[in-house]
């Protein structure tokens, strides 16, 4: 196995792309980090998506971005994985380069949301069709149960609740990218509209176009195209029930756990020894379980330490200092890769006013579902 | 012997008040209440119909019938309001109890008398000794079109019978039918509601066709008015059987256990035949039933029931009548929200 | 939605609750093969009273198009009294009756319509025992 680096990186603006279909998505994004990498030629490719075929009526995706950078001929393929579809392909790409089979491999992730009128709808095909959708729920509703079940245990307030989506809020003011770089307060997701009890509107994380892409390569050649590159120290990803209701504890993602293990074990390191997180805050419940999945605080703890400002700059570790999927946006198949950009910027310095201090150890965790899938990596400056 | 060996009803939890309606449209709600003895009526839930309902009945007849469903040969379900108009009700019905596949399935439509007809088919089935056990039903989800007077009564229910020799808790001992062409009361295709003759559907549509058969039953069977414990007839209001009960020789307190109108509505397939399982209820051994329906178009179904010392080991098996229509969990609409509940706010889908 | 193909394969679970019991005891609604527990893939035929308990609910103010003219409506996961957990609709009850630790009954209802011309979807929603 070679070691493998992050040497480029290119993503859309996050948000309302009226004026953008998919394909001129990925290649905005795809040609940004060609560029960046100083990168003319790609020997493979991956594309995230979780459902181009309901939102933009567009399957063969591999195919069709791989003619529209300009690289037709190219092997690709597209991976699938629900909402962890762009951290499943960045997982593909990085064995197809550490097992020596390419060298220089392009992993975007791609979703163009605002194309469909019933979002709901497709969001909803990550859960169980059969069992859990033709019974009337839908993704926030199953986030909403997790809530029920974690509140009713460990006592955790709607107010302790509502500080996630306002810390993120905080910390995406700094990304040009984000689509909702301003700050809301306790009012703003108090009062705002209730979509599945107790989860409102502001619990939420929006709908989203947008796309991302990264180059690797072998580690030992990173210097051949840049300076400014990360290498991909652990790579950990497992599967989970998609059906809620099989989870034995609705208060735990054990996915998130299992994925996190392998990571952590492939790198050999732990969660203190972690900088910085971007975690998938599909709704403010599931960052404060997946911390505490990822080791980062008790069971039952998480929500607390968070409304404490453990997860902010200053804190135990910086939680999604891009202003994670709440307030940067959750392009569903782009945010896995998407977050790893964010790993790339402020692992080589490049993050601005968001910076996080001496950044060397950055992870990233990106899931399908309500728990039915994780991906998790753990990047390392050079 | 042959009868009735297990019976179930069915009343929804939503109701609305006459006042409620009337007071919407500007009609006196005591007219209504005193005149037409329509206090409140049962609504469907948004997510009930004739098959749900029918299904709910049929688990309540199965519980005191105590029988392996797979015994049961025929299955009816008689309605107005059927949920399709091409597919029928009873395949659901029967995949959901577990009866079938080998079973005899057909849904039947005779304005407010389908399901005595229902009843009237299966009970001859075991009559001729093709099958042990027959199921006959009638369910309905009512129609009334806003403002018209058929909006104080059209209510949602049903009940459900099973026949058979063995174990039989109400004997049929007689049966009658009456049946002209009497066009009072009908719904063409494609409508949303009935229309109706106005005055044209009392004289020469009930009466006429209730008294008709009520008198040919008891000429039938050689009984007397004073003969029997309880009677029972088709309740579009409650003025109307009180009436015609005391044209046939019946009193008032005869009457008052079957006549569930005030407080449940008219339940149209499902009216006659769940004021039956209403005096099924508290009824006692060797107690005689006379019960006459009416379905508009028009015709009328007679049957007379004695019950045998069986009833009281089935009469608790199965919620009763009177406790669900008294439900004290019962949720009392406003006009919005029945407008909503029976979906007659018509937009355009696509 | 479910067209009618769909729909009907799924008639003994969602109309007869027919479910499969596990030798670990794992009870499971819809058809396995092998038993998520212990891998076993011998397994018994059994079918769910219809009653149970409920572990978590929410209730839905935000839905798809298929049921946006029922909202506000409950939706729960339920443990039935063999040990299946099921994801279920709540009906006919208030909601300040709905709690973690619960009771409930399973009722056949309509889930949803088609459209106006499309197959009507029945199968399991369950009622809080008050």
């Amino acid at each position: 196995m070679r070691e493998v680096a992050i040497i480029g990186v290119g993503l859309t603006k996050f948000g309302e792309l009226w004026d953008q279909n998919i394909r001129d998505m990925f290649a905005e994004a795809a040609l940004k980090a060609m560029e960046n990498a100083k990168v003319e030629k790609i020997d493979a490719l991956y594309v995230g998506s979780m459902s181009s075929g309901l939102y933009a009526y567009q399957e063969h995706l591999a195919s069709l971005m791989a003619d529209y950078i300009g690289q037709i001929g190219v092997p690709a393929a597209r991976i699938e994985s629900a909402c962890s579809s762009g951290g499943q392909a960045v997982r593909i790409g990085y064995m197809d380069v550490a097992t020596g089979m390419h060298d220089i491999v392009l992993v975007g992730g791609v979703e163009k949301m605002w194309d469909v009128e019933d979002g709901t709808f497709v969001l909803a095909t990550a859960a169980d069709q059969e069992y859990e959708v033709y019974n009337g729920v839908t993704f926030p509703g199953l986030y909403a149960m997790i809530a029920k079940a974690y509140m009713e245990k460990y006592g955790l307030t709607r107010e302790e609740l509502a500080q996630v989506p306002i810390k993120n809020h905080k910390h995406a003011v700094n990304n040009p990218n984000a689509q909702y770089p301003f700050e809301i307060d306790l009012k703003t997701v108090l009062n705002s509209t209730m979509v599945a009890d107790p989860l409102r509107l502001m619990d939420c994380s929006p709908i989203t176009d947008g796309a991302a892409c990264i180059i690797l390569c072998p580690l030992e050649r990173a210097k051949e195209f840049t300076d400014k590159y990360v290498k991909i120290r652990g790579v950990g990803a497992a599967t989970g029930p998609i059906a809620l209701h099989d989870h034995k504890d609705l208060t735990r993602l054990e996915v998130v756990h299992l994925a996190a293990q392998r990571a952590y074990q492939m790198a050999g390191v732990g969660a203190e020894d972690i900088d910085f997180v971007e975690v998938h805050d599909c709704f403010s419940i599931a960052e404060i379980v997946v911390a505490e999945e990822l080791g980062f605080f008790e069971y039952g703890k998480g929500g607390k330490a968070i409304a404490e400002g453990q997860a902010t700059y200053g804190g135990k570790v910086v939680i999604n200092p891009s202003g994670g999927l709440k307030a940067k946006g959750h392009p569903v198949g782009a945010t896995g890769v998407a977050q790893i950009i964010e790993a790339y910027y402020q692992l080589t310095y490049q993050a601005g006013k968001r910076q996080v201090e001496n950044a060397r150890l950055g992870m990233t965790q990106n899931m399908g579902g309500s728990g039915g899938s994780c991906v998790v990596h753990i990047l390392e400056g050079m | 012997m042959i009868g009735i060996v297990g019976y179930g009803a069915y009343v929804p939890n939503y109701r609305i008040k006459s006042s409620t309606i009337a007071n919407q449209w500007g009609n006196d709600p005591v007219s209504i209440e005193k005149g037409l003895l329509l206090v409140e009526k049962t609504v469907p839930g948004m997510d009930e119909d004739t098959i749900t309902i029918s299904v709910a009945a049929a688990k309540n007849a199965l519980k005191r019938a105590r029988i392996d469903p797979q015994k049961i040969g025929a299955v009816y379900i008689g309605s107005e309001s059927h949920p399709y108009a091409v597919k029928p009700s009873g395949t659901v019905l029967i995949d959901a109890l577990g009866i079938g596949p080998h079973v005899h399935v057909a849904d039947f439509e005779f304005a407010c008398k389908a399901g005595s007809e229902a009843m009237y088919v299966a009970y001859s089935h075991v009559k001729s000794g093709e099958m042990d056990y027959a199921m006959g039903i009638g369910a309905d989800t009512s129609q009334g079109a806003p403002s018209d007077a058929l909006e104080f009564s059209a209510s949602a229910g049903g009940s459900a019978f099973i026949f058979g020799r063995e174990n039989v808790v109400a004997e049929v001992l007689f049966t009658h039918s009456y049946t002209t062409d009497t066009a009072d009361f009908w719904r063409r295709d494609h409508q949303s509601y009935p229309r109706h003759g106005g005055r044209f559907t009392g004289e020469p549509a009930y009466f006429k066709h209730i008294l008709g058969c009520g008198r040919a039953l008891l000429e039938k069977s050689g009984m007397k008015p004073e003969d029997f414990q309880y009677a029972v007839f088709h309740m579009p209001n409650g003025r109307f059987p009180l009436k015609a009960g005391k044209e046939l020789g019946f009193k008032q307190e005869q009457m008052n256990e079957g006549l569930i109108v005030p407080i449940m509505g008219n339940t149209y397939s499902g009216s006659s035949i769940t004021g039956l399982t209403a005096i099924l209820d508290v009824a006692k051994p060797g107690d005689k039933i006379f019960m006459v329906s009416f379905g508009s178009g028009a015709g009328s179904d007679g049957f007379i029931f004695q019950v045998t010392e069986k009833i009281s080991e089935v009469q608790d098996l199965a919620p009763k009548t009177r406790d669900m229509l008294n439900n004290p969990k019962k949720v009392y609409l406003d006009y919005g929200k029945y407008v909503v509940y029976r979906r007659k706010i018509l937009f355009n889908e696509y | 939605m479910a067209n009618s193909q769909r729909y009907t394969r799924e008639i003994p679970r969602r109309y007869r609750l027919e479910a499969q019991k596990f030798p670990s005891g794992f009870v499971s609604l819809p058809r396995r093969y092998v038993d998520p527990i212990s891998g076993s893939k011998e397994y018994e035929n059994i079918k769910l009273k219809g009653t149970g308990t409920i572990l978590t609910y929410t209730i839905i103010h935000v839905t798809s198009d298929q049921f946006k003219f029922i909202t506000p409506y409950a939706v729960a996961i339920i443990e039935t009294d063999e040990g299946a957990r099921i994801t279920a609709m709540i009906t006919d009850t208030s909601f300040e009756d709905i709690k973690i630790g619960a009771r409930v009954e399973l009722v056949f209802r309509k889930i949803m319509e088609e459209g106006p011309s499309g197959i009507v979807n029945y199968g399991y929603k369950a009622k809080v025992i008050v």
